[in-house]
């Protein structure tokens, strides 16, 4: 099959893709770091020289870092939390037969197809919005005066619900998917051993989902390391930005493209740190 | 759980699924139905269905003000020319994977001596950069420095075995946008890194930013590992017999590639297709920065609408409808295909 | 043109060892046929002759040619594979000219040549079907049509047979060695069912374990196997083996006898027994017999043989053609 010869031709066969993810890879990372060590401000580019390590240290002392590394493990953690929670659930209901079954998981899985912008202004225009939004009807609709202004006072939660709202679909489709490609014999046979539904749940469901469970985390901890438009879109970058946010605002608001870049390569040290033990777990599952 | 069902429990979940599946989609809906009333009744509550005038100005608003054809122009021309190209790169790559696997690295240097190259020569140049006052005197020896970093690092990457190379291009899925965008930004825009003048050359006039041949590569190289690595689970699953006969008949490989491979894996290919259609239509990160008025997609476009201008609910909801419906259907179709593509095939 | 010769060919996987050496000569003409258990290598063997096998050491000739590192279309080999691997989304037509297209010839020059594969195989009202739309036969057919319109100096089968159903397998052997009298070209076939290499073989090439244990004409093979294993292995029942007192004395570790050589006697014979089963094929029937001393053989009985389970019987084995195998289960002549 995969002779001599024939891995020769692979190997110019693949080369272009290397080349140019390699190219992808390394090159903005390269100067990235280049930059991390500049004083380059776009304002004063003339002013432009070797900085050490002060980047580094002003990015991470900015009083903003802490917070928004926090709210990022906040965003990401609760999201995957809850979609998986949220996903098991529902992939036991879309599990069941019953009617309309094909539209109900159309509807349920929409939201994963929405633009992350088109989401953002919907749920905080015209959902939450503290006057004219949804959830502010629903208050007042019980009596309340105060409705609550969702992004004002809990831009962080507001940011996780918006997240979470358009990430529970894909962990439902994954996890129903692999639900039913559980053996329809094992199914009869723990029917036939007339086993209690909670005891079915853990001892024959999960272990089945535990392998999808982990690549939806693996594929969930990629996308949501990066939210940017969520936060952007909706202003909340102050009060609940993550790192992402915050390197994009040193350079958007303050032309800092030093300290842009050292922001930069401290959340690519993280990201790899996570990915290195996320691909190792995945990549044994991935064997097959 | 169990098969026998009574219909009481039928019932029971009936109810409990639908209901939960249209709050899920309420949101959506509840934006369907504003972008079809006037702008002093999209937000009055409670809503009165049976009185309220319904109608199509939103629409025309929308695109008078803001040009929607344009913008989906755009996202059509970006998301559709990204996925071709990266056909163009993919399909041979992953044949390779598939078909003439390395299953061992093709030398033998252990870790550690590899780390030594790389931080050796990585270090050698910043400290030769250093030197030179951290900015490298001319153009040349930029680039020549720049080499001395990547050079090893991609001869590092070039000789892994087959699935250490399948786990280092998902890996380079997970680069944060954060530490690419200066770069990126600089590389690509006018009077940055690249586009400016040289003296013996002026190329102040051409620019990156904002342009088709800035984002088309950018958006393919966004989901090229995902395009890869699902054309290799669905190329797996063909006969290799076939395209050993193929090789007996006297194919080279780009007959095997187009007369034999491609059709067989059509199929494969189209759902591929798909999935990275709709990854690139949603792609916001990229496109909010790097886009401005010409190469703008349907996610920059939908942005305008983030700064309240008066009442805008209603406009800001048929935008909303427009730039989403035309992919929710693609998705509407394309479960399957999801489901192996954002799995890494590791679901089917 | 057509002789092929592997000389001290090996093939391993690091430290699995699949073929350890193998020597063979392949004359021009010659249907020559690999048979051994699964796994025993003998498609690997054929793959390497192919081309889509590298080989670890050794040597591959193809008409006096090293061909050991070239590509598979260059070697001129056809080869039939095992689940026919037919191009799905082509014609016939297109399927049996794909080889022709490759090799950069025109329409005008493939058409006849088409047409003439497909008049030879039956094929010629299938020619603008797809192979999803033929029967396994016709698939089979097909195959070796694409085999055999590029005129190469040698086939090559791997199992062809293996996935239709015993009729149409007959059938087929039976096309195949006509075509092999027509074309006169060589053949190298792979198959694990003896009966077929039987059948088919100007000379069998028998492996075990990757190793060829020995290589002759079907009656040599039968008459005077090398050895226990291929002893075993041909002829249909299997050989008897005896070991103990009876094969002390006739000086072997093993005597084994085949059980169209044992005769049942009236009175009383060398070995006495009782009917266990019989199984009656209308031609012959094989009866099953426990004995005293030699333990349980198979004997073959003509058709109309009316003993039944529990009887006694006694039987007599021909002496010329008791085989004696020593301790490491050589023939001993």
């Amino acid at each position: 099959m995969a002779t001599n010869q024939s891995r020769a031709i692979g190997k110019w066969a693949l080369a272009p893709s290397l080349i140019v993810l390699s190219a992808w890879a390394f090159v903005p990372l390269a100067l990235t770091i280049y930059f991390a060590f500049l004083r380059y401000n776009l304002q004063d580019p003339d002013n432009t020289s070797w900085f050490g390590l002060s980047n580094f240290y002003y990015f991470l002392s900015d009083p903003y870092f802490t917070k928004d590394f926090i709210n990022t493990i906040l965003l990401v953690g609760s999201t995957i939390i809850l979609t998986i929670a949220g996903g098991v659930g529902l992939a036991i209901l879309l599990d069941q037969p019953f009617w309309g079954r094909g539209i109900v998981r159309l509807l349920m899985i929409s939201p994963f197809f929405i633009m992350p912008t088109v989401s953002s202004l919907v749920w905080k225009n015209l959902i939450m919005h503290p006057v004219f939004g949804l959830f502010a009807g629903i208050q007042r609709f019980f009596g309340s005066t105060e409705p609550i202004d969702w992004f004002g006072h809990y831009p962080l939660i507001s940011v996780i619900i918006i997240v979470t709202w358009q990430w529970l679909p894909y962990a439902t489709l994954i996890l129903l998917t692999a639900m039913q490609s559980l053996d329809g014999e094992q199914k009869d046979a723990a029917a036939m051993d007339g086993a209690p539904p909670l005891s079915y749940f853990r001892y024959i469901i999960l272990p089945h989902l535990s392998r999808p469970i982990t690549v939806v985390i693996l594929i969930e901890t990629i996308f949501l390391l990066n939210i940017f438009a969520e936060i952007k879109v909706t202003s909340v970058g102050g009060f609940a930005g993550n790192l992402t946010y915050l390197v994009f605002s040193q350079l958007n608001d303050a032309n800092d493209v030093g300290a842009a870049a050292a922001g930069g390569i401290i959340a690519v040290i993280l990201a790899n740190i996570v990915s290195y033990f996320l691909v190792r777990i995945v990549g044994k599952n991935l064997e097959s | 759980m169990s098969l026998k069902q009574s219909t009481g429990q039928k019932i029971t979940i009936t109810i409990v699924a639908w209901v939960i599946g249209l709050l899920l989609f309420f949101p959506i809906l509840w934006t369907a139905i504003a972008a079809f009333k006037t702008e002093s009744d999209a937000y009055t509550l409670p809503q009165n269905f049976l009185t309220t005038p319904w109608t199509l100005e939103n629409f025309g608003i929308v695109q008078e003000r803001s040009d929607y054809v344009l913008y989906i122009r755009n996202t059509v021309i970006i998301a559709g020319l990204s996925t071709l190209l990266g056909l163009v790169f993919a399909v041979p790559a992953a044949w390779s994977m598939a078909f003439a696997p390395q299953s061992k690295p093709t030398n033998n240097w252990s870790g550690y001596t590899w780390l030594a190259i790389i931080f050796g020569s990585g270090g050698l140049a910043a400290l030769i950069l250093y030197f030179m006052g951290w900015h490298p005197t001319n153009f040349l020896v930029g680039i020549i420095l720049l080499l001395m970093f990547v050079v090893p690092v991609s001869a590092w990457v070039w000789t892994r075995a087959t699935k250490d190379t399948l786990l280092w291009m998902l890996s380079t899925k997970m680069m944060p946008p954060a530490g690419a965008l200066i770069s990126i930004y600089l590389l690509f825009n006018r009077n940055g890194l690249i586009y400016k003048d040289w003296g013996w050359i002026d190329l102040s006039d051409y620019n990156l930013v904002d342009s088709f041949w800035g984002m088309v590569p950018l958006v393919m190289l966004l989901n090229l590992p995902i395009i890869i690595w699902m054309l290799y689970t669905y190329f797996k699953e063909l006969p290799v017999e076939i395209l050993e006969a193929a090789r007996m008949d006297g194919a080279s490989l780009w007959n095997e590639l187009t007369q034999v491979l491609t059709p067989m894996a059509m199929p494969g290919i189209a759902s591929t297709c798909l999935l990275n259609l709709i990854l690139a239509w949603n792609e916001a990160f990229w496109s909010l920065n790097l886009t401005n008025k010409f190469a703008a997609p349907l996610s920059f476009f939908i942005s305008e609408y983030s700064s309240p201008e008066g009442q805008f609910w209603a406009k800001l909801s048929a935008a909303s409808i427009m730039a989403i419906v035309p992919i929710l259907i693609v998705g509407w179709f394309s479960q399957k295909q999801l489901v192996r593509g954002l799995t890494f095939g590791a679901v089917k | 043109m057509g002789t092929i010769q592997l000389k001290k060919v090996r093939k391993a996987f690091g430290e699995t060892v699949i073929i350890p050496g193998a020597d063979l000569d392949i004359k021009h003409g010659e249907f020559i046929v690999f048979v051994g258990p699964s796994g025993c290598g003998k498609s690997t063997l054929l793959r390497m002759i192919a081309g889509l096998e590298d080989l670890t050491s050794g040597e591959i000739l193809i008409d006096g040619k090293d061909c050991s590192d070239a590509a598979p279309a260059s070697r001129g080999l056809s080869m039939v594979f095992q689940s026919y691997a037919l191009y799905p989304h082509m014609s016939v037509r297109n399927n049996i000219a794909f080889g022709l297209k490759m090799a950069g010839e025109t329409p005008e020059q493939i058409a006849p040549k088409v047409a003439k594969a497909a008049e030879t195989l039956n094929l010629t009202e299938y020619l603008d079907r797809k192979p999803g739309q033929l029967s396994g036969g016709q698939r089979q057919r097909v195959a070796i049509g694409r085999a055999i319109v590029r005129n190469p100096s040698g086939f090559l089968f791997d199992e062809p047979l293996s996935n239709l159903d015993a009729a149409l397998r007959v059938n087929m052997r039976i096309f195949i060695m006509q075509l092999h009298k027509d074309l006169g070209a060589t053949m190298v076939y792979v198959t694990h069912d003896q009966v077929e290499a039987m059948t088919m073989a100007d000379r069998i090439v028998v492996l075990n374990r990757g190793n060829i244990e020995q290589v002759g004409s079907p009656l040599e093979l039968y008459n005077r196997p090398n050895s226990k294993f291929v002893a075993g292995f041909i002829g249909s029942p299997k050989m008897n083996f005896i070991e103990g007192s009876i094969a002390a004395k006739h000086k072997a570790k093993t005597i084994g006898v085949r059980p169209e050589h044992i005769d049942i006697v009236s009175g009383k014979g060398e070995w006495q027994g009782k009917i266990l089963l019989t199984e009656h094929l209308g031609s012959d029937s094989f009866l099953h017999i426990d004995t005293e001393g030699a333990g349980r053989l198979v004997v073959r009985a003509p058709g109309e043989f009316s003993g039944k389970p529990g009887d006694n019987i006694s039987l007599k084995p021909d002496i010329t053609r008791i085989h004696k195998f020593d301790d490491k289960d050589l023939s001993i002549r």
